[in-house]
């Protein structure tokens, strides 16, 4: 009997599709985008873009430009891209226009290499701390600064002998070749003040310092250095885009209940035309997800500080647009789909797979180059980049055009779509 | 209304041509024609997939038949005149489970175009009418059956269009909800409303319809009053229903031979006169069969429809 009652299940399962799809689909879909993502597939590290300006022009300082040049791991830039391919080659980047270009999300790291670097480029006694690297870094990325520190101490030791067997000598000569009064009073300045340091607890970490090396390094968040939660706004937007995406489905899926009821037909034989129908239903599903984003947002501002009321008119634009694509999205899914089990499984593959792809569930600055690029064909990624602009970089409004006319261009075509797909409800 | 203005007042409330439409292979109306009338309700008879619903459907515009016309006071089907004077109620629950009993009318009163105070007075009028008052504020979800029923009814004549299509309104109601059923739609009648009412209840339509057109394999094969139609198909002839015990193809054979139609274990005979009875059992009897019962009766509406569309099953 037992088997008997296995035997019925099987038989209901093998004709529920999209049971079936959820079921075995989906996890595959999954473990194929993970696999990507975090099994370094085929050499594809997310690589670190950083933006490079060298003020020094010494030999030291090129050869440590042309070693980072040289670390496959790092996405060197020291000037923009060209706008056009015909255009004139921009100018290098400067110390003010590197941290714009941070601010900006061009890059997550930028290092300018000072004047007089070159004097003094390794970081041994006192004076060392005249000139250090600068390294400008954007909060929303934890990893991308920690990796360039590692790879710049690399690229010191590897890519600088002459400098440093220079500095070696004068350190010597300075320290080392003989001892005049002057120079023991010196010495015992510096052991003196290298053993407060110690004392203190700071000789290795002077909080605006990163001393892990031989180069001096002093770390500056440019961008997120003011946010009391740094992430909230991320993932406020990465997660609330996700189940946007989940409830404009559902609720378009009310028009395959009023198909099935014959409400539909009913409503087509009054004076309401299929687009009429169609378009106040995304209306209505368009004011509902933005509703969705508001609650979300305001849940962030009163529990974890998140900024909201200060960036209330970036909000509101890419609100709106965000929850126009979204209610377009489902209006499409419910159009295409026959019956409510057709959407819940096809609805639920799709935006598992857009949402993972398009960083609602991770960064996608954690993702190879080429999962960052797919990323791009989803609504999560503009519409988390879009956010990302208001809430992390501050940047104003007039800043958000792409986002705002990907997503409303995303919105439009997919309702075209869905209008054209629907005519098979029209007449018979 | 003002598109009623653009209604032809003196042309026929429902009128329909030579409608032929096919769903693939399957022929669902060919060369159907009818007219209603005002205050005239005609009944629309058939099996199942015998072409009522397509018939229907194509007279509200959701079916394009492939040829003939339809025209609602003169104007083509789908246009918004016809839209407006046509009242269509589904056979399926077509209204809006998760609100109430008001808002539902409300919304289809504005899909028809009714707003403000005469928005507020065809739903008050339509709640009367459909004794859904007390129930106004109720979920549709959380009705009866019968109370469904009936605000199903209502969503279709909330906009009091002069033509109004049944599609078998009493599926699944008590016989209190059915009874309220028929007052309403006597009262729409009674009102000059032209009607169409589809059914498988024959007393329905032998007390609701003053017209009955009986429609199979898309077509429809008969149509008139029910005496007209009692008297085409069976003349002055009767009923006689013999149940015999034995075996069924000994019983087909000899009810073959006396021009009697088998259902089961029963034949069935029309006949002039009585007395022919006497003969047809005798006959029985020598030709080895057990009689188990007989009555005679004089021929109805269903037993003109079941003599027309024959007592196989369809579906």
């Amino acid at each position: 009997m037992i088997l008997q009652v296995a035997r019925t299940a099987l038989l209901a399962l093998r004709r529920d599709r999209g049971a079936l799809v959820l079921s075995f689909v989906l996890p595959l879909a999954f473990f194929s985008i993970f696999a990507t993502i975090f099994g370094k597939q085929n050499d594809t590290t997310p690589k670190v873009k950083i933006i490079l300006v060298d003020e020094d022009r010494s030999e030291a300082s090129r050869d440590l430009v042309n070693g980072l040049k040289s670390e496959t791991s790092l996405v060197v830039m020291t000037a923009p891209a060209a706008k056009s391919k015909t255009a004139p080659p921009p100018a290098d980047y400067t110390a003010a226009t590197a941290e714009a270009a941070v601010k900006a999300g061009d890059a997550p790291v930028a290092l300018i290499i000072p004047r007089g670097f070159g004097q003094h480029p390794v970081a041994f006694g006192r004076d060392a701390d005249e000139s250090p690297i600068q390294l400008l870094n954007d909060q929303s990325d934890a990893i991308a600064p920690q990796i360039v520190l590692g790879l710049l101490q690399k690229a010191a030791m590897t890519s600088m002998p002459a400098v440093m067997a220079q500095e070696s000598m004068n350190y010597t000569s300075k320290y080392l070749g003989g001892f005049t009064p002057e120079q023991r009073t010196k010495v015992d300045e510096e052991l003196e003040a290298l053993r407060e340091r110690t004392a203190n607890g700071t000789a290795a970490t002077r909080p605006d310092m990163d001393n892990v090396g031989i180069i001096r390094v002093k770390a500056r968040a440019v961008v997120g250095e003011d946010k009391k939660s740094p992430m909230i706004s991320f993932y406020a937007a990465a997660i609330g885009v996700m189940f946007l995406l989940f409830t404009a489905s559902g609720s378009a899926g009310a028009l395959l209940d009023e198909a099935e009821s014959g409400t539909l037909d009913r409503v087509l034989s009054t004076r309401v035309t299929m687009t009429k129908l169609l378009a106040g239903k995304l209306v209505f599903n368009t004011l509902l997800a933005f509703i969705q984003l508001v609650a979300m947002f305001l849940w962030g501002w009163a529990v974890f500080k998140l900024d909201f009321l200060n960036h209330l008119p970036g909000f509101v634009v890419m609100g709106l647009c965000t929850a126009f694509a979204v209610a377009a999205f489902g209006m499409l899914l419910a159009s295409a789909c026959h019956t409510r089990a057709q959407l819940g499984a096809l609805s639920t593959l799709l935006i598992l797979i857009m949402s993972s792809v398009g960083g609602s569930m991770f960064p996608r600055f954690l993702m190879p180059e080429s999962m960052q690029r797919a990323g791009l064909l989803t609504i999560n990624a503009w519409a988390i980049d879009g956010f990302t602009k208001v809430f992390w970089r501050d940047l104003p409004v007039k800043e958000l055009w792409p986002q705002v006319t990907v997503l409303l261009a995303v919105g439009v075509g997919l309702f075209a779509i869905a209008r054209r797909v629907a005519r098979r409800w029209e007449i018979a | 209304m003002t598109t009623e203005t653009q209604l032809r007042e003196t042309a026929m409330p429902l009128k329909v041509e030579r409608l032929v439409k096919h769903f693939g292979e399957t022929v669902a109306l060919d060369d159907v024609s009818l007219t209603v009338r005002a205050g005239e309700c005609v009944g629309l008879l058939g099996p199942n997939g015998a072409g009522k619903s397509t018939l229907i459907r194509s007279i509200v515009g959701r079916v394009i038949p492939e040829s003939g016309r339809v025209a609602v006071f003169g104007r083509a089907a789908g246009s918004m005149e016809a839209r407006l004077a046509l009242g269509w109620v589904p056979q399926e629950l077509a209204i809006y489970p998760r609100i109430s009993c008001k808002e539902n009318l409300g919304s289809f009163g504005r899909y028809y175009g009714l707003s403000g105070h005469k928005l507020a007075e065809a739903v008050a009028w339509c709640l009367h009418w459909a004794a859904l008052e007390d129930r106004q504020g109720e979920l549709a979800r959380n009705l009866s059956g019968g109370m469904k029923r009936r605000l199903n009814m209502a969503a279709g004549v909330l906009h009091r269009p002069r033509v109004v299509l049944f599609d078998e309104p009493t599926v699944g109601v008590d016989p209190q909800s059915r009874n309220r059923i028929f007052e309403m739609i006597e009262a729409l009648k009674g009102a000059g409303t032209a009607l169409i009412y589809t059914t498988h209840y024959m007393e329905e339509a032998e007390r609701l319809c003053d017209r009955i057109a009986i429609v199979d394999h898309g077509r429809i094969i008969a149509e008139g009053t029910k005496d007209a139609l009692i008297a085409s198909t069976f003349g002055t002839r009767s009923q006689v229903l013999a149940r015999f015990a034995g075996p069924a193809d000994a019983i087909a054979q000899w009810a073959g031979g006396n021009r009697g139609r088998v259902t089961d274990s029963t034949v069935e005979f029309t006949i002039e006169q009585a007395t022919e009875i006497a003969r047809l059992l005798e006959d029985a009897r020598q030709a080895g069969l057990e009689l188990v019962d007989v009555s005679l009766r004089r021929p109805n509406l269903e037993s003109v429809f079941l003599h027309l569309t024959g007592r196989e099953l369809r579906d």
